[in-house]
């Protein structure tokens, strides 16, 4: 999104607004001290990151430059949110297929 | 009286505006016909006598009536001009040191006998002064500025409060001034309210008037002044005595031509 002022500063070359970036700073500090509030610290947080992969590593070959655990708030809401690409299952993209099949029925 | 509403009036941070608030909605509801009493539960720094012009007039406190040295009535102080309203003035600092969530649960369990709302001023912080404060009310009024450091504080609060029966939880957004709001250099009111995602309450607009009228111990909502902020603080009070009137729009507060102008420079291109 861009209004007149933003063009214009761009024009000018000035600096944007202080607004966004207020905004994007107490964003991040929000996020931070609700997740210290919960008492879950980023020591907390990199144990259960090594753990969650050492399970879901067992089931499937996971790509471990493309993992990312976080901890993303909206609403209040605090979400552990994981994104652990798969490159394939253990035993190979048969059995993939098969546990599609058995979800379709 | 069973349908009485106690309220807190918190913040967090200190400096934003809730002994004002809690001032001027005193008067405002007051004013409408409602019996109403203010509670100046900041006892380590007490101020909402002098903002209602009250600070000569306190012979007892709070404490008084907690350790039956006097009965309730001889404590209140009645405001002369508006005397639907009455104080309940702090005791001295040391009530710190002994007085218990219950204490002051008792406190506000007498005053809702015998008056419509309630309104506590609450200490800054997140600390014992603030717990028990909390442990009186039922609802609450969350203030903070539009500034980075209020909200950070006023969320945390908002934690604790989340956490406790106090149900609604409603946000006022103080010192408010449009032109910074317009040219971006503010957050908006929007931006404040989907980060705490609290209902919004009202708005009160950045006015010198509010300091002349410190200076004289009036509150604004006590004066005929056509003030910008007054018309917010009614506005508030109105809103919270569930009359349904719009939020004030800070976009439409300034008309003059410049205003105009930080309008035009709003308009999205793309």
């Amino acid at each position: 999104m861009m209004t007149l002022r933003d063009l214009l500063n761009k024009l000018l070359g000035r600096e944007t607004a202080s607004a966004n970036t207020a905004r994007e700073r107490l964003q991040l500090v929000l996020a931070h001290d609700r997740v210290n509030m919960s008492s879950l610290t980023t020591d907390l947080l990199d144990k259960m990151r090594k753990e969650i992969l050492d399970v879901v590593a067992k089931y499937v070959e996971i790509d471990f430059e493309e993992v990312a655990v976080s901890l993303e708030t909206e609403d209040r809401m605090t979400a552990l949110v994981a994104n652990l690409p798969i490159k394939r299952t253990i035993s190979g993209e048969i059995q993939l297929k098969q546990t599609e099949k058995d979800t379709k029925k | 009286m069973g349908n009485s509403r106690t309220i807190l009036i918190c913040s967090g941070k200190g400096g934003v505006g809730k002994t004002t608030l809690t001032a001027n909605l005193g008067i405002a509801l007051a004013s409408s016909g409602a019996s109403t009493a203010v509670l100046d539960a900041d006892f380590g720094l007490r101020n909402l006598d002098l903002l209602l012009g009250l600070e000569n007039r306190i012979i007892y406190t709070a404490q008084d009536v907690l350790d039956k040295n006097c009965r309730l009535d001889q404590a209140l102080v009645r405001h002369k001009k508006e005397p639907n309203l009455a104080l309940l003035p702090a005791g001295d600092p040391r009530m710190l040191d002994w007085m218990k969530p219950e204490d002051m649960k008792k406190i506000s369990e007498l005053l809702s006998e015998k008056f419509d709302y309630v309104l506590v001023d609450c200490p800054a912080g997140v600390e014992d002064g603030f717990k028990n404060a909390l442990a009186a009310c039922k609802e609450a009024i969350v203030v903070t500025n539009p500034e980075l450091s209020a909200v950070r504080d006023a969320d945390r609060v908002i934690g604790i409060l989340n956490a406790s029966d106090i149900d609604p939880i409603q946000l006022v957004i103080n010192r408010v001034r449009p032109n910074m709001m317009a040219s971006q250099e503010m957050l908006s009111i929007e931006d404040v309210r989907s980060i705490l995602s609290l209902p919004l309450l009202g708005i009160v607009l950045e006015d010198e008037q509010v300091i002349i009228s410190t200076n004289r111990g009036e509150p604004l909502t006590l004066t005929d002044s056509k003030s910008p902020a007054k018309k917010c603080y009614v506005n508030v009070s109105e809103r919270l005595s569930g009359k349904d009137v719009p939020i004030i729009d800070p976009k439409n507060e300034g008309k003059r031509l410049r205003d105009k102008f930080i309008r035009l420079m709003q308009t999205k291109i793309f």
